[in-house]
């Protein structure tokens, strides 16, 4: 029997025409899933930007809370939008340096190799632990007379909370996800690749740097970008170890600012939630809707970085 | 069996209208440190290493750059390579052919110790570069002075210009910067014939170029180190006949300048472009000798099996 007959003798069908019933049963039920998950993504997204749209007003973003019974007395968000750029900047700047290099020790020397597995499923550990533990772990580190310099201290007690606390330990939030990305990013470059830098003489590190890094740029922008999303977003660390206040503390200078507490705008919605302390539902929504727009944002760059890297690839 | 015609061929003319330097005439007779000079003199206008290293002329002589003797490469309890022995010729191309994993990468990436970078590799034997035992050798200078192309098109995620740039710098240097290195890069890239077609893109990354043109992108920058010997391991595998055909002419013409070691399964091309054939089988080398020989008058039988396409 040749092929040629078999296939006159069934002439290829429209696809799908074909299908056992319970294939299209099964796919009817992944279709209904799906549409039903983005409508509730959907849902989400345009509730916030309507809501927030709603009561957001320009001034808000340039005024500082205040605290008022209604809400024309509060004012607005400016130091918890400054207090969460604050905290994205200063935790990438340890997590992201941190991350890439235990991605390249992961990838590309994997040794030893019992250390590296420890290291693997430390993150791994680290991605899935809850922040409140981590901010707990964070407050009792920070008030130790050690690290006392990095915070506040009155008569003589370490307050532990302040800038510099909570960005330590969101950069622990950040972490795992910089770690996953940068590595997926290296393990991507087919090994002709690096052999081809060793084969005109040049070094692992020279190769590293000049070679892999780059080729895995579009990670390491996927990898900061997903971190930050989750660094703005956490709220228990901000709560425990940044104080929760309703602006910076007055402190002199920069770095007495980063010392002392503050606020953020994951802290601030909570507060002016419903059924926070400040209760001011209206500031809350058009907070949670500025947070919503940066966290998309930062989404459209992962996408942007991940069309790029496809479009750049080895065959 | 009938050996179907190969294809027209361009060859070295020698006197007799055959390849120049005969397996015999310049087999290491003794004097296996590989130094072609000391070869040659009695017949040839004796060439300087230092000057003329250039200026060769391929019809007239080759120069010895490298030896193989009794090479084993075992990864692990596998031997990949058993007991090679062979000179590797400046003016020539030398093809490695012979069914899938019988060896001749292996022996390829033995050429510059790339084999070193898998784990639990071992060797025996030895190999010289102009004389010089390369296990003597720091592996990053020696793979400066045999430099390899691989048979995937793997261009670095740059520009045209920083791929062969990056050959010319210090390990992880930026320095020099690129007004100093304008001319050696644009020599490497005429070398592999490239630079009239990325002439003013030079500034374009290189993996938007064509594959044939990341192949030579790769050859450029393989020359740029001003290598001894160029190895390559099925530089055309991933390529259409017209890249190929033009990477062909040009490791035809390259041979001029640098020793070429080719790997190819491609029997045709071998028969295009080299002067010599290494056929291996197993991790054996079952016959060496000149292209017309190999393909037209093999001693071992299972060469000529082989080329007649019996096996493999």
């Amino acid at each position: 029997m040749s092929a040629a007959t078999a296939v006159a003798a069934a002439p290829s069908p429209k696809p799908g025409s074909a299908w056992r019933l319970s294939d299209r049963i099964g796919l009817a039920f992944a279709w209904a899933l799906g549409l039903l998950f983005c409508a509730l993504t959907v849902a989400i997204i345009v509730y916030f930007l309507i809501e927030g749209i709603h009561y957001l007003r320009p001034s808000m973003l340039v005024t500082n809370p205040k605290a008022g019974f209604n809400q024309s007395q509060t004012g607005g968000f400016f130091a918890p939008l400054a207090g969460t750029a604050i905290l994205a900047a200063m935790s990438m700047a340890i997590a992201l340096p941190t991350g890439i290099g235990i991605a390249v020790w992961l990838s590309e020397y994997g040794r030893p190799y019992a250390l590296a597995r420890v290291a693997e499923s430390t993150i791994e550990m680290l991605a899935g632990a809850p922040s409140i533990v981590l901010a707990l772990f964070g407050l009792l580190l920070f008030q130790t007379p050690l690290l006392g310099f990095l915070s506040q201290t009155t008569n003589g007690v370490v307050l532990g909370p302040s800038f510099f606390a909570a960005s330590a330990m969101l950069s622990l939030v950040g972490l795992p996800l910089v770690v996953t990305n940068v590595r997926e990013g290296l393990q991507a470059i087919p090994s002709h690749v690096r052999e081809a830098s060793y084969a005109v003489g040049k070094t692992k590190i020279a190769t590293t740097r000049r070679v892999l890094l780059p080729a895995a740029r579009p990670n390491v922008i996927t990898g900061a970008m997903l971190g930050v999303g989750r660094i703005i977003g956490d709220t228990a660390i901000v709560l425990i170890l940044l104080g929760d206040t309703l602006t910076f503390s007055p402190s002199s200078g920069f770095l007495g600012l980063l010392r002392g507490e503050g606020t953020a705008l994951t802290s601030f919605i909570y507060d002016n939630a419903p059924s926070g302390e400040l209760n001011q539902p209206q500031k809350a929504y058009a907070a949670a809707f500025v947070l919503i727009v940066i966290v998309l944002l930062l989404n459209l760059v992962v996408e942007l970085a991940g069309r790029r890297a496809r479009r750049m690839r080895w065959s | 069996m009938e050996l179907r015609k190969p294809p027209p061929v361009r060859r070295l003319t020698g006197k007799e209208g055959g390849p120049v330097a005969g397996w015999s005439a310049t087999a290491p007779n003794g004097n296996g440190n590989g130094n072609g000079t000391a070869n040659g003199a009695g017949q040839l206008a004796p060439p300087s290493f230092t000057t003329a290293r250039r200026l060769v002329e391929p019809s007239t002589l080759a120069i010895d750059r490298m030896h193989v003797e009794q090479l084993s490469v075992s990864y692990g309890p596998k031997r990949a390579v058993a007991d090679v022995s062979l000179p590797i010729r400046q003016g020539e191309v030398l093809a490695l052919i012979g069914p899938s994993g019988c060896g001749k990468t292996t022996l390829l990436r033995s050429l510059n110790r790339l084999t070193e970078i898998t784990k639990g590799t071992s060797y025996s034997g030895r190999i010289t570069l102009d004389g010089l035992d390369i296990a003597s050798m720091e592996p990053t200078e020696l793979r400066r002075r045999v430099t390899m192309v691989f048979q995937q098109p793997n261009p670095f995620p740059m520009s045209v210009f920083d791929n062969v740039a990056y050959v010319l710098r210090e390990q992880g240097r930026r320095r020099p910067r690129k007004r100093e290195l304008q001319q050696p890069v644009r020599d490497a890239l005429a070398r592999a014939g490239l630079l009239e077609e990325v002439e003013g893109n030079l500034d374009h990354p290189a993996l938007r170029l064509s594959g044939g043109q990341q192949q030579r992108l790769c050859i450029a920058r393989a020359l740029a180190a001003n290598p001894e010997v160029l190895l390559l391991d099925e530089p055309c595998s991933a390529l259409d006949p017209q890249s190929t055909k033009v990477i062909e002419d040009l490791i035809v013409k390259l041979r001029e300048d640098v020793a070429v070691v080719i790997v190819t399964h491609n029997l045709q091309q071998a028969y295009r472009v080299a002067d010599y054939v290494g056929f291996m089988y197993l991790g054996e080398l079952v016959e060496y000798g000149n292209g017309p020989t190999i393909f037209g008058s093999a001693r071992e039988q299972r060469t000529k099996e082989y080329v007649s396409g019996a096996f493999g």
